[in-house]
């Protein structure tokens, strides 16, 4: 075994070689304003510009592809947005570029475009879409000093592991289901509820909750029952729950079963009400129950769109832009506005100087007036009801809000004031 | 009682679909001993060649529509399928076994994201085919669809094994299964028969998915993976390359799925749930192979390696 | 051109020192090289090619070398991983040493490799296929429920914080100093797999050349008359599992501690496909060409990441397919014309060529039967 010595040696040599190479490439290239003097031809000649990179992750292939495409569209959308309008931070004019990658929602392939976006010294970064993406890359963005910002991970452990960098514009599962239990128990009069989870991070998590959420506000649990989230036949499911005469079924999943199960429901003849999370709160959701989908009800974090101020403006230019908002449209965009926001009230591009700033947000975005609690998750967390009438989701309600204490808290990880 | 016979038919309508796309399965396997992994992402083609026709010919009566995007799907995925045989099968018929493997898997991956690029990435809901009327049957419901499935699925086997057992065509297929060179001698024309084989089973998978879709009312690109799974184990449960063990292990399997998310819950007082659904059915292939090591009615191949 | 030289390379003892030694050298400075050309971005894919070396190795074993066709391998992959999450993460407050746990983890895969090898040696070639696979799926839907009614996986939640690997006190999640030289966290990762893929290497050539290795050869080329010749096929079989499992149990315990995070999404039928393609598309069999398949394989979709934009953009001066469907597309593609064109794999081992070349020529369409 003599391999190991040469390696000693060969990588000593070039471990003093490259760390001088790091070492200068290191410097943060944003702070000193590289100025790129033909690129901009209608900047005033005294103004330098910076080129500021903020990465986006998600999904762009694969059976959540649409939803991942989505995102992007929306942080897209703010990006050029505020190209548009002219930035100026530092004294410097600022150009923002979009780096979008795929992570196939493979946590693996979290963690190595986290890699590439992280060795693209981006920024800052918005996403990814899941949970399980999410929570292996945040450590590569702590690690690396760049603030993150998800507008749909809804795992509460990505905010709970103490990384400083970890911000999410949406509520977490705890928030969400905890208000979908006590409104199934309460609003909907439901005694006996039945329970589906769909057996991914963020059906399993919801569902988890809203049962915890049920139980204490006085509703029986019927039965809970699983499926999966390729599939697409639940009627042996829903014969069990009819068997158990359940008055709510909550569904913690996406549209693509929600849809399906609640045409399936109706042929089965269940007459119990549907309920499902912010997965299920699309369009696409009507279009695949098709009749069925009358009366059934869904939440959606924050306030409705049309009840915001720049709301409805927000969905008409992203309407005419790429069609119909998917689901996290509003919450990505929200992410980057929020980012933006930070990096202008530090007055610096810089991770280092504007991520203090991220915690101090006070952002009256598209979705709701955002606010962090210490951990990087959205404070108060609104959640807003909806109910099917005439083939289109109404509002109903809104649960909670700015006013609300933060919810249920987990012990604060150590590691955090490092 | 109502609810027990209602799992059955639940299980009865998810093995016949299962049954379906099985059968596209077994019968490429029974002519040239391939598996054919692509199989399901035809399935996915048929129905979305299927859906976007009925939504272009929207207006115009079901019994104008339906036939034109049967007959859309099925030409599209024919082509298809003959298409894969050429170009990522045939070269390989003499490379080794897990050669043809690889290129279907290939072949998937391609599939699958040119139906992305052509169809996007959205879940698309697939308009009604035929007029939602529900029967009853002892308390249990079924949809006049589900109906039409099962009848198509029984329909497909009987006339599949027709076509195997007393066509000329059928009976050039079972020489070619049996001995390629010597069928070639016997002036049997292996290359043809064995497109003709592809072309069929495409045929086949066009009708599993405008079924498919149509019962569950969603098209989308990513369909074809799960299914063609499923359909795979069901093939493989009945005994692979036999037309009625398709069809048997396709109805077991739904019926095992069907009746094991409904009741292992109870009887196991909440210890096992719907959640092991997937499991049961392949305790039941692992059981069943262990003591039939070639599917419930699959031949007993000779010993050779 | 490769093969023949490594083939002289066998005869020659001077230049096998010289390779020896180059090879040795290049392995070792590859990290600092890719990381200071290509970004850590690279690095970290070359740390990911290592742990899919591994696991094409430990599939050869029962693919290549025994012949036995599995498809639900990364269940192995998966139980290593698991057993790392939970004996070094909070989630039970366990925080048992690496060279406990990664042991462990060989045994476990090995047992779990034992246990599904067990009922399926009657089975032969397809049906082999869909049960081991079924044997993938069975352990992926069991990691994704037990977290009630006791938690133990933790669900699809999956498990984080687990511990970074850390050997005799020294962490390797973050850079390490060793004689007043830092070595990032990513290269120091990169040693140690490359370390244990050495090793996995040794062991394979080893058993490749030992009387198992002739056995499970003799066993795939014709089981019947293996046994006719004396060989306990049933043990050979289940050993072959065994051995091949554990390789996946150890590359199942790096994958875990160096991600940080477990979740069953990571272990599905689709790993299980990939692995199987690096050992076929490699050249079955073949060590040399196991290892060139899990490089490929782990190196193509990235190659096309990097790439699909940017050449669409230098070639049209616009974006014409979306990059990222246009990256799936060409990976698919190059699945068929890799195989279209060198059907025994990549690499394939000489005897195997040339049996392949010999045996193709007279029986026309025999395969398949």
């Amino acid at each position: 075994m003599h391999s190991p010595r040469i390696s000693h040696m060969t990588f000593a040599v070039a471990a003093a070689l490259t760390l001088i190479g790091c070492s200068q490439k290191e410097e943060p290239k944003a702070a000193a304003p590289a100025p790129t003097p033909a690129a901009a031809p209608a900047a005033p000649a005294a103004k330098p510009e910076v080129v500021v990179k903020i990465g986006h992750v998600a999904p762009l292939t694969g059976p959540q592809a649409h939803l991942g495409k989505d995102n992007e569209n929306a942080a897209r959308m703010a990006i050029d947005e505020l190209n548009a309008k002219g930035l100026e931070i530092g004294g410097a004019k600022i150009k923002l570029e979009l780096v979008p990658e795929d992570d196939q929602a493979d946590p693996k392939q979290g963690t190595i475009v986290a890699q590439k976006l992280v060795d693209a010294k981006v920024n800052g970064v918005v996403g990814h879409l899941n949970s399980g993406t999410t929570i292996p890359a945040s450590k590569l963005y702590f690690d690396a000093g760049i603030p993150q910002i998800s507008g749909s991970a809804t795992n509460p452990k990505y905010t709970q592991q103490g990384f400083a960098t970890a911000f999410r514009v949406m509520a977490n599962d705890v928030q969400q289901g905890k208000v979908l239990g006590e409104y199934a128990a309460k609003q909907m009069a439901g005694k006996t509820v039945a329970i589906i989870d769909d057996r991914t991070a963020y059906g399993q998590g919801l569902a988890d909750e809203f049962e915890k959420g049920a139980i204490a506000a006085g509703a029986k649990i019927a039965t809970r029952e699983f499926t999966n989230d390729k599939a697409t036949d639940f009627a042996a499911i829903l014969t069990k729950i009819k068997s158990k005469k359940a008055d709510v079924i909550f569904y913690g999943g996406m549209d693509a079963q929600g849809g399906p199960m609640t045409k399936q429901m109706k042929s089965l003849g269940i007459k119990a009400k549907f309920l499902t999370g912010d997965g299920g709160c699309t369009p696409e959701y009507i279009k695949l129950a098709g009749a069925a989908s009358e009366g059934q009800y869904c939440s959606l974090p924050g306030v409705p769109l049309d009840q915001m101020p720049g709301g409805k403006a927000f969905n008409d230019a992203f309407s005419a832009k790429y069609g119909q908002i998917q689901l996290y449209a509003p919450y990505v965009y929200d992410a980057v506005m929020v980012m933006v926001d930070s990096m202008k009230r530090a007055n610096s591009v810089e991770a280092a100087k504007y991520l203090p700033e991220i915690g101090k947000t006070d952002f009256q975005g598209v979705t709701a007036k955002i606010q962090f609690d210490e951990k990087g998750d959205l404070k108060g967390g609104a959640i807003s009801l909806y109910q099917v009438k005439d083939g289109k989701w109404e509002y109903r309600e809104t649960v909670g809000g700015a006013a609300a204490a933060p919810a249920a808290e987990a012990p604060k990880p150590e590691g955090e004031k490092k | 009682m109502d609810i027990f016979i209602q799992q059955i038919i639940n299980g009865l309508v998810l093995g016949s679909i299962y049954a379906l796309v099985a059968l596209g399965y077994t019968m490429v396997y029974g002519i040239m001993g391939l598996i054919n992994f692509a199989h399901g992402e035809v399935v996915m083609i048929g129905a979305m060649v299927a859906l976007f026709v009925i939504k272009a010919l929207a207006g115009l009566p079901v019994f104008v529509t339906l036939p034109l995007a049967l007959a859309a799907a099925a030409g599209v995925c024919m082509a298809v399928g003959f298409t894969i045989e050429r170009v990522a099968y045939r070269p390989l018929r003499r490379a080794p076994k897990l050669a043809p493997l690889i290129t279907a898997i290939g072949v998937s991956i391609i599939l699958q994201n040119l139906a992305m690029l052509i169809w996007g990435r959205n879940y698309h809901a697939f308009p009604p085919i035929l007029p939602t009327s529900d029967h009853e049957i002892f308390g249990a419901t079924i949809t006049s669809l589900q109906i039409v499935i099962i009848v198509i699925a029984a329909l497909m086997m009987a006339g599949l094994t027709l076509l195997v057992q007393r066509t000329r065509l059928g009976r050039a297929m079972r020489a070619t299964s049996e001995n390629p060179p010597i069928a070639q001698l016997m002036g049997v024309n292996i290359n043809q028969i064995i497109s003709a084989t592809f072309v069929i089973g495409s045929a086949l998978a066009a009708v599993a998915g405008l079924m498919v879709s149509a019962n569950y009312s969603i098209a989308h690109y990513y369909m074809g993976f799960m299914l063609g799974l499923k359909a795979f184990t069901a093939a493989v449960l009945g005994g692979i390359g036999n037309l009625a063990g398709a069809m048997l292990g396709g109805i077991l399997l739904g019926i095992i799925e069907s009746l094991g998310a409904g009741y292992i819950g109870d009887l196991t007082g909440g210890f096992l749930g719907s959640h092991y659904q997937d499991i049961f059915a392949f305790f039941v292939l692992i059981g069943v192979l262990i003591f039939r090591p070639s599917g419930l009615i699959g031949e007993r191949i000779a010993e050779r390696a | 051109m490769m093969a023949i030289t490594l083939d002289s390379l066998r005869t020659d003892k001077r230049s096998a020192l010289i390779a020896t030694a180059a090879i040795g050298i290049l392995l070792a400075v590859a990290p600092f090289v890719v990381g200071s050309a290509l970004g850590n971005s690279w690095l970290r894919i070359l740390d990911f090619a290592l742990l899919y070396i591994m696991l094409a190795l430990g599939l050869n074993i029962v693919v290549g070398f025994a012949g036995l066709l599995d498809m639900g391998y990364i269940a192995f992959y998966a139980v290593g991983a698991y057993l790392y999450a939970l004996l070094a993460s909070p989630h039970f407050g366990l925080h048992v040493p690496v060279w406990i746990i990664i042991p462990a983890g060989a045994v476990l895969a090995g047992v779990a490799g034992a246990l599904l090898g067990a009922p399926t040696l009657r089975l032969r070639g397809d049906y082999l296929a869909i049960v081991t696979l079924g044997f993938g799926e069975i352990v992926r839907i069991f990691m994704n429920n037990l977290n009630a009614p006791v938690n133990i996986t933790n669900g699809p939640q999956g498990i984080s914080s687990i511990d970074p690997i850390n050997m005799g006190g020294i962490t390797l999640a973050k850079p390490l100093t060793v004689m007043g030289v830092t070595i990032p966290s990513l290269h120091a990762y990169y040693y140690l797999f490359l370390a244990l893929t050495l090793l996995i290497v040794f062991v394979s050539i080893r058993l490749e050349d030992s009387r198992i290795g002739r056995a499970w050869v003799a066993i795939r080329e014709d089981e019947i008359a293996a046994k006719a010749c004396g060989i306990n096929t049933r043990n050979i079989k289940l050993l072959a599992f065994t051995m091949g499992a554990s390789f996946g149990g150890v590359a199942g315990g790096l994958f875990a501690g160096f991600q940080g995070f477990v979740s069953p999404e990571s272990f599905n039928l689709m790993e299980s496909v990939m692995v199987l393609c690096m050992v076929v598309l490699g050249g079955m069999g073949h060590i040399p060409g196991v290892i060139l398949g899990g490089v490929m394989l782990t190196v193509l979709p990235e190659f096309f990441r990097h790439s699909a934009g940017p050449i669409q953009q230098a070639l049209f001066g616009k974006i014409l397919l979306d990059p990222e469907a246009l990256r799936m597309l060409l990976f698919g593609l190059a699945l068929v014309v890799v195989m279209l064109y060198r059907p025994a794999g990549l690499w394939p081992s000489t005897i195997r060529r040339r049996e392949f070349r010999n045996g193709s020529a007279s029986d026309v369409l025999k395969e398949g039967e």
